[in-house]
């Protein structure tokens, strides 16, 4: 490879990649120019993710899950606070190594479709990253690319490289996805909901490969999604998002056994299991939706939904991440 | 007090394309009682949306062959007329919420307006008596009537979703046929839709037709489920039959695909890929996949009875049928 790879700052950390006190704001200006205020889409977040490791982001669209996703690619600049991968801030990084930074991370996007360029053919789309990043002759890129595809299960390679994405079924173009995302060998993996637009029995497939994946070639696995019932299997811990913040963390098992957070809870509560009495017994819901983050609550953000809330603290003071389980915090007056 | 509202009987449709004839619906029967909800399940290209549209008549132009009979109460309404469907039927005794219809509400108008708009239409009501009733269907699905007013960019996605199926209701109909209705939406929105589907179903005794391919979603409103595949019904079951004990090897491997909230058990994938439907294999159309094969798939068997108002596509379960019921 020709771009330099991101040199480490003098003792390699246990984490491969921690967010410090993170904010991504979107200015809104009305006009072009008249400041109106800013979209606190991701709201002073932290976390520091090990190496080899599979986490699963949680929340309701419009949480900032996805701007938290695009954040750690490099793609918007934090507005406050920092993003760290190998121990080097990613605002220090110059131009060439920001886009050595970019080789060490892949981006699996949602939709599949829309994230292959529809005129070009399985091969080319899969020689990209590797043409940009200068990799090898062209004989060295294409056996590059073969094995990609057959680490997808995409085989025989034969097969797939002449087509294009109209040509594979969503499962495939998935498949496709993913190869471009780990081509240039990346440390860490962010999948942006990888399974939300595929079919029931597809999306274990795309899950269960992601996971092995993961685990043959020790990255670390970052994994958005809405969807609480998948992420049992496929990640080891899970920060539960609600309008910018994380609200609540811990083990896979933990959190799905034994959630602490009011708003946890509530998602917990409204997801079912298949089964025939679901179809006789009201849900409970907070009533309500996520607040603007144009103008969040003040307190805890749940606040205005929540059945616990207590006036006089919970509308007036941040609650900060107590710890109420072993390896479980959850930002909730609740604990204190 | 089980009387039958619905009954569709060996129902086919296939668009005409360029490639050939699509059999988008290929021979399905079932029915449906006064106050009782069907759940269509199957993934996407099962043709499950076609047969909402079939049952509508909201077809595109290229309708290639449409043939079998639809019943409504004791009305044929398959052999009567267009525009006397259009008049008669449509709307006013079955209603359709399309995929995605939330995004299809016209932008200038109020929203209030446009669910009152079938009454006016239909019944010729007044502007302020049809309004009064709009206020009422928006209590029950649980949309504040300070909303009458308001325009559609107004309102978040749960809320028009609510407002759309405000306008499927409205004219009172037996029958609403619900295409994927909260797909597109959060969690706990989903959640909250579905209370109101239930709250209404057991306070007007509407029946229900709910189009999905989440299993989970799917058992939140059933009575009966349907299992959809490759253009056919390959169970229709009660609901607690179904989600217990399902006798389909599809219905069974769908099962054991779905991940589960509260259990440890991994969920398994279906390997292979659904038949396309220009030119559905000849025998079972679930044969290639299934783990059960054996000769007699090569002939495409037929729905059998097995036990009450329970049916399966499947070889396997020919001995255990009952004779004497016709299929």
């Amino acid at each position: 490879m020709s771009s330099p790879p991101i040199p480490t700052a003098g003792d390699e950390p246990a984490h491969l990649i921690a967010a410090r006190n993170l904010h991504t704001w979107f200015e809104l200006r009305q006009w072009g120019f008249l400041r109106v205020g800013a979209v606190h889409a991701v709201d002073g977040v932290d976390f520091a993710l090990a190496r080899g490791e599979s986490v699963a982001f949680v929340g309701e669209s419009g949480c900032g899950k996805s701007t938290l996703a695009r954040t750690l690619l490099g793609l918007h600049r934090p507005t406050r606070g920092e993003v760290r991968f190998a121990g080097r801030s990613l605002g220090t990084l110059s131009g060439r190594q920001l886009k050595a930074y970019r080789a060490e991370v892949g981006y699996v996007q949602q939709d599949p479709y829309g994230a292959l360029p529809p005129f070009l053919d399985v091969r080319r789309i899969l020689a990209e990253p590797l043409i940009v990043h200068g990799v090898g002759a062209r004989s060295e890129r294409e056996r590059r690319i073969r094995t990609a595809l057959e680490e997808v299960r995409l085989s025989p390679a034969d097969e797939y490289l002449g087509k294009f994405p109209h040509m594979l079924s969503g499962g495939q173009q998935q498949r496709v996805v993913i190869a471009r995302a780990l081509i240039l060998a990346p440390r860490l993996v962010v999948a942006d909901e990888p399974v939300s637009m595929l079919d029931a029995s597809v999306r274990v497939e795309i899950l269960e490969l992601l996971r092995r994946i993961q685990q043959e070639r020790e990255l670390t696995l970052a994994f958005i999604t809405h969807d609480l019932s998948t992420v049992r299997h496929y990640a080891e811990r899970i920060f539960v998002m609600y309008a910018g913040r994380v609200v609540e963390s811990a083990a896979v098992d933990d959190l799905l056994d034994h959630p602490q957070h009011p708003y946890t809870q509530a998602l917990l509560a409204a997801l079912a299991d298949p089964d025939a009495a679901n179809a006789t017994r009201l849900r409970e819901v907070p009533a309500g939706e996520p607040p603007s983050l144009l103008r969040p609550p003040a307190g805890c953000r749940f606040h205005p939904r929540c059945p616990h809330f207590m006036a006089g603290l919970c509308d007036r003071d941040d609650p900060p991440e107590f710890e109420p389980r072993s390896g479980h915090r959850s930002a909730c007056w609740l604990h204190r | 007090m089980s009387e039958t509202l619905l009954r569709v009987e060996e129902l086919a449709l296939h668009y005409r394309t360029r490639q050939g004839a699509v059999r988008a619906v290929d021979g399905i029967s079932f029915d449906v009682e006064r106050s009782e909800a069907l759940v269509v399940l199957g993934e996407s290209g099962c043709g499950k949306s076609t047969l909402a549209k079939t049952l509508m008549r909201v077809l595109p132009r290229n309708v290639g062959h449409r043939s079998g009979r639809i019943v409504l109460g004791d009305v044929e309404v398959s052999a009567l007329p267009d525009e006397r469907f259009r008049r008669e039927v449509q709307w006013s005794r079955m209603a359709l919420v399309m995929q995605a219809s939330m995004n299809a509400l016209n932008p200038v108008v109020r929203v209030g307006e446009q669910v009152a708009e079938p009454l006016r239409v239909l019944r010729g009501w007044s502007r302020r008596r049809a309004l009064a009733r709009a206020a009422e269907v928006f209590e029950l699905v649980g949309v504040s009537t300070d909303f009458l007013a308001r325009y559609p960019f107004e309102l978040s996605g749960g809320m028009r979703q609510r407002v759309v199926l405000a306008m499927a209701l409205i004219a009172e109909p037996e029958l609403v046929i619900l295409d994927e209705p909260t797909s597109a939406l959060d969690v706990l929105t989903q959640a909250s839709i579905m209370n109101a589907l239930k709250r209404i179903k057991r306070e007007l005794g509407t029946s229900f037709i709910l189009i999905t391919h989440d299993v989970a979603t799917s058992s939140e409103l059933a009575d009966r489920v349907a299992l959809m595949y490759a253009g056919q019904f390959v169970e229709v079951a009660d609901a607690a039959r179904f989600f217990a004990e399902p006798a389909h090897p599809y219905s069974q491997m769908l099962m054991a695909s779905v991940p589960r909230l509260h259990q440890r058990l991994r969920p398994e994938p279906i390997p292979g890929q659904p038949p396309s439907l220009f030119d559905p294999p000849g025998g079972c159309r679930f044969a290639e996949r299934c783990p059960h094969r054996f000769a007699r798939c090569d002939r495409e068997p037929p729905a059998l009875p097995f036990g009450d108002r329970h049916r399966v596509r499947c070889w396997l379960h020919a001995d255990d049928a009952q004779p004497g019921d016709d299929s």
